[in-house]
């Protein structure tokens, strides 16, 4: 593998996988919570929460990146705090990366749980409920059960979107080699510099490979939910 | 003992009942409300005034009590069978066993052999037919530790013989278990074969509560039940079997036969329709039926339309119906206080 990838893309590789990694685990918890609010409660504000969830999804990605700077950056409204008091630095750090990946992927991820939610019949919650369950346990015993092969899809899709991400992470943390240079900035980096052609072009079939693997087995858990709620 | 007194808005209810043990039907049109005080039972829907007690204190409005439907031990059997398809049939089956109170559930061989579950138990739910399925849903209600089993339309769903079966087993747990039950059904014969007490519902409200035997032998009922299925229930004890095969049975007012086989001094309750009782004012001879009993007449009830009408009789104690036309009670000069002969043409047992 050294010979066909330079050390620094190693890096980048390696750190793409530890960003996706964290920003998949660290965003699972609220995309469950999102979706359930999403599926299961009607409130003021649904449309709003909605549509704040998916906004990533639409604005140029170099935007959601500024935003993130503006409120996660060190003079920021939430980063100066995370700074001055949990001592977390954000930007321009490869746990700023994880962020970044974890708010573009976060569409993707909240789909996916969501329409699982959808597909479990609220009957047999009520149904469970009667048996004695409390809401945790309807939760923890009949819900999660069935939309579990929704749940690993949608962080299958998550990884493979933090895997990818570009625009926020570059404007966001910006491509300091070793930090948070991860594969699509090197890509961009060896595009830049003469020779790097070839390297590159490594770096763009790995990332396909990944993301074709990624889709591939998202598909396969989308299909297992289906057949879960039919009883199959 | 299960009191219910409760009111609310939408859908609009105003209900009071008290139901003993056995089996209490919720009966009546679609729409009455059956379901959903079934569901205020359970805890489904919390009405907006009232009180409702099954062993334990339930719900009272002006006492702030409201238990979760987790926490009420009301076994719900649901029209359609709500299992869980990530589970197999003996794990939908144990499924409330984890959150009952110690002590609180049955023995589960027992259980299912009385539902017939053994072949089931280590099957997954696809492939269950609707009865089975229905089977394991009173099952898994049962064996959550219920205090009281709540039985929404069970049989809905279900072809005839699969109903038939369901009822079967239904007759099996009130006569085993003991448990008691409340069962909504807007189709009369359930309600005769199974129930004990009868909660007559209309609109969101209660029109009549009572013993069933009391509810079916009352003229003003006729309407409700329908001139096919309205009629008396004469208790009986089998008294033995004939030669022939014909079950002996002694009512207050003389011997009855049955073709139905029953064990001697069972006690039974007989379904007499009015539709299959002919009177005659002389003891008749030359008939080919078996069961004539002698009675007084002590109302007559025209129609509201047609030229039928129902009479009522008082025989030995019991109250007897027969459906006759308004030409027939002026050729026969029937009146109250007239004796007649009641000839039945056809007996069921009425559970």
């Amino acid at each position: 593998m050294t010979d066909l990838l330079p050390p620094e893309a190693l890096v980048a590789l390696v750190l793409s996988l530890k960003v996706a990694f964290w920003a998949t685990v660290l965003s699972l918890p609220f995309g469950l919570a999102v979706a359930w609010v999403l599926a299961r409660r009607r409130f003021p504000g649904h449309g709003l929460l909605n549509g704040l969830v998916h906004l990533p999804l639409i604005l140029p990605p170099v935007v959601t990146g500024y935003l993130l700077l503006l409120a996660f950056g060190r003079r920021g409204v939430i980063g100066g705090w995370l700074h001055e008091v949990l001592g977390i630095t954000l930007a321009f750090r490869w746990t700023g990366a994880v962020l970044a990946a974890a708010v573009m992927a976060f569409p993707l991820l909240v789909r996916a749980i969501r329409l699982s939610f959808e597909a479990v019949d609220p009957k047999l919650e009520e149904a469970a409920a009667t048996l004695g369950a409390s809401r945790l346990a309807v939760f923890v015993t009949v819900t999660l059960p069935l939309i579990l092969p929704g749940v690993l899809a949608g962080a299958v899709l998550t990884f493979a979107k933090a895997m990818g991400e570009f625009g926020a992470t570059i404007t966001f943390v910006a491509n300091i080699p070793g930090e948070t240079q991860t594969l699509p900035t090197a890509i961009y980096t060896f595009l830049q510099v003469p020779g790097g052609d070839a390297t590159a072009l490594r770096l763009v079939l790995l990332s396909v490979a990944v993301a074709m693997a990624a889709l591939g087995l998202s598909e396969w858990l989308a299909r297992r939910v289906a057949r879960r709620v039919r009883g199959l | 003992m299960l009191r219910v007194s409760l009111r609310h808005s939408a859908p609009d209810l105003d209900v009071a009942f008290e139901a003993p043990g056995g089996i209490t039907a919720l009966f009546g049109p679609s729409g009455a409300g059956k379901t959903s005080v079934l569901r205020a039972v359970a805890g489904l829907l919390t009405p907006d005034q009232g009180r409702i007690e099954a062993g334990a204190l339930l719900f009272d409005k002006a006492a702030h009590v409201n238990l979760p439907p987790a926490r009420r031990r009301i076994g719900y059997v649901f029209q359609e069978p709500r299992l869980f398809p990530h589970l197999s049939v003996a794990q939908n089956l144990r499924y409330g066993v984890r959150f009952a109170a110690p002590g609180s559930v049955p023995d589960e061989a027992l259980l299912v052999d009385l539902l017939g579950l053994g072949p089931l138990m280590a099957r997954g739910i696809a492939g269950l037919s609707g009865g089975e399925a229905q089977r394991v849903a009173i099952g898994r209600a049962i064996l959550s530790g219920a205090r009281l089993l709540a039985l929404d339309e069970p049989m809905a769903a279900l072809d005839a013989p699969r109903r038939a079966e369901i009822m079967t087993y239904l007759e099996a747990l009130r006569d085993e278990t003991g448990l008691p039950m409340l069962l909504v059904s807007h189709t009369l014969d359930e309600v005769i074969r199974l129930a004990a007490t009868l909660v007559l519902m209309e609109g969101g409200r209660v029109r009549r509560a009572g013993p069933l035997a009391d509810l079916l032998a009352d003229p003003a009922l006729v309407p409700v039940f329908g001139v096919r299925e309205a009629g008396a229930l004469l208790h009986v004890v089998v008294a033995g079997r004939d030669a022939d095969g014909l079950t002996r049975v002694q009512s207050g007012a003389g011997p009855l036969w049955l073709p139905n086989p029953a064990p001697t001094g069972a006690v039974l309750r007989l379904r007499v329709r009015a539709a299959d009782v002919t009177l005659a004012v002389a003891r008749p001879e030359g008939l080919s039926a078996l069961n004539i009993l002698p009675a007084t007449v002590t109302r007559i009830l025209p129609d509201a339309t047609g030229p039928g009408g129902t009479v009522l009789m008082e025989c030995a104690g019991a109250a007897l119906m027969a459906r006759v036309t308004s030409r027939s009670v002026t050729t026969l000069e029937l009146a109250p206080g007239r004796s007649v002969w009641a000839v039945i043409k056809a007996l069921s047992v009425a559970a």
